[in-house]
């Protein structure tokens, strides 16, 4: 079957069989590996992606179901050279080890901050408490979006500038 | 690598379409909502349909809305909206209980009450609380609209009554004055199937005594209402006593089995307490003494 979505704000087109997962025409059709592919089961989240904003598990949505949607994946974060201040935030509060989680854990931390820019420690433990990380790194995960939220995108740039000429 | 085994895949425009749909291509085809039960279920070819019919795009049935004493909810709203709804918490607490606890966040973005009700797991709690609270399912089919209540909806553990060729569309919850409810679930951590769960709803006389009780449980091998449990309170003001003797008699008509969760003693022990904790909260509720 024939299927259009968008992907990082880019229109793409393929070929498919009805029963391949949105996680694998990420990763294979389209050669997007940010997006990683864990458990299979949708319990570990590290597939984690967004469909019109809303994050998803990506191994349990066919990719024919995203098929006229907006997707959103790690790789879409970058805008022009900046990264998110999600992205900053895992950097400054060392918010990843291995870094298997990461890439579902930063969209899911997008998302909550595109709705929600202030949020508690309890509702950031609540959004991500459907993702694993198996370095057991949920502490500095937490400060990493926290950190986010204190930095939002239009001080992002200045901050890291401040660092940067005090390091 | 886990992916279903081939088949053939038809988006539904309406719901005349879906019935279409799934009587052309018969007990082979499928309907997938949020798809968070079916395809994992699809990947261990514990399903295997020819043809996977996706509603998604049926905007018209995810909907809450009042209409008199009734509280009618689309089949393919998601879990989140129900979650998220200041009416559905007033007027009906125990589905905002459930909600917190079904699945994850990420997974009540896509799943669906219609789903839930349809997969029909021994685990899922929004069929205890559509039990719990006597609501009333509507399924399409080419004949029209026909309206059961959940005892003859559900059919067993994975089966109900709604045919190949029918859709489940609507879901009616019936408003009662001087009543709540309340849900709680016993989980090893976040996302995984409950040890046990239990929900009750209760609605008071204008005299104090409790008019009606209905208690239900989860994943403990028992799918009816608890009536010895009910009886119990049903006609009396609450009383602690009583209480305890109602979660007593659950933790009795249960039939869990054991297994990586818990033994059978612990799983009744769970239907017990938690079968009194949410009578509390039911009754504290209905007085106005809880939110």
């Amino acid at each position: 079957m024939h299927v259009t979505m968008t992907v990082n704000g880019d229109e793409v087109e393929r070929d498919i069989e009805p029963r391949v997962l949105l996680v694998h025409f990420l990763r294979e059709n389209l050669g997007l590996t940010g997006t990683h592919w864990g458990c299979d089961t949708s319990n570990c989240g590290t597939c984690v992606v967004q469909i019109d904003g809303e994050p998803v598990k990506s191994c349990t949505v066919l990719a024919a179901m995203a098929d006229g949607h907006a997707v959103r994946t790690v790789e879409g974060l970058e805008v022009a050279g900046t990264v998110d201040p999600i992205q900053q935030g895992f950097m400054e509060e060392h918010g990843l080890q291995c870094g298997f989680c990461t890439p579902g854990m930063m969209l899911t931390a997008r998302a909550l901050l595109d709705e929600n820019p202030h949020p508690s420690e309890g509702e950031i433990r609540e959004a991500i408490s459907g993702q694993i990380c198996r370095c057991t790194g949920y502490a500095t995960i937490v400060r990493s979006i926290q950190w986010a939220a204190d930095h939002p995108a239009e001080t992002a740039d200045s901050t890291l500038e401040d660092e940067d000429v005090k390091a | 690598m886990q992916i279903p085994a081939p088949f053939d895949y038809a988006r539904a425009t309406s719901v005349d379409d879906a019935v279409a749909l799934l009587t052309r291509y018969g007990e082979d085809a499928h309907v997938i909502a949020g798809g968070h039960s079916l395809l994992p279920m699809m990947k261990l070819r514990l399903a295997r349909p020819d043809w996977v019919i996706d509603i998604n795009d049926l905007h018209d049935l995810d909907y809450i809305r009042r209409d008199g004493d009734q509280l009618r909810i689309g089949a393919l709203t998601r879990h989140r909206t129900l979650l998220e709804s200041a009416e559905v918490l007033s007027l009906f607490p125990i589905v905002t209980d459930a909600e917190r606890v079904v699945a994850d966040p990420i997974v009540r973005n896509r799943g669906t009450i219609g789903g839930s009700l349809c997969q029909a797991d021994p685990a899922e709690d929004l069929s205890t609380v559509c039990t719990v609270l006597g609501a009333e399912a509507v399924i399409h089919g080419a004949a029209g609209d026909r309206t059961i209540g959940m005892e003859e909806f559900h059919r067993g553990p994975y089966e109900t009554a709604v045919a190949f060729n029918e859709l489940l569309t609507e879901v009616r919850l019936t408003i009662r004055p001087r009543s709540s409810s309340a849900y709680e679930k016993v989980e090893r951590r976040v996302g995984d199937w409950a040890v046990a769960a239990a929900g009750a709803a209760v609605t008071f006389a204008d005299d104090g005594t409790l008019d009606d009780v209905a208690i239900g449980v989860t994943a403990v091998g028992l799918v009816n209402r608890v009536a010895s449990a009910e009886a119990v309170l049903r006609g009396e003001k609450p009383s602690e006593s009583a209480i305890a003797e109602a979660g007593r008699l659950t933790g009795e008509a249960v039939d869990p089995d054991a297994d990586q969760r818990g033994s059978v003693e612990y799983k009744r022990h769970l239907a017990n307490e938690l079968t009194q904790r949410v009578l509390r909260r039911a009754i504290a509720r209905a007085q106005g003494l809880e939110a």
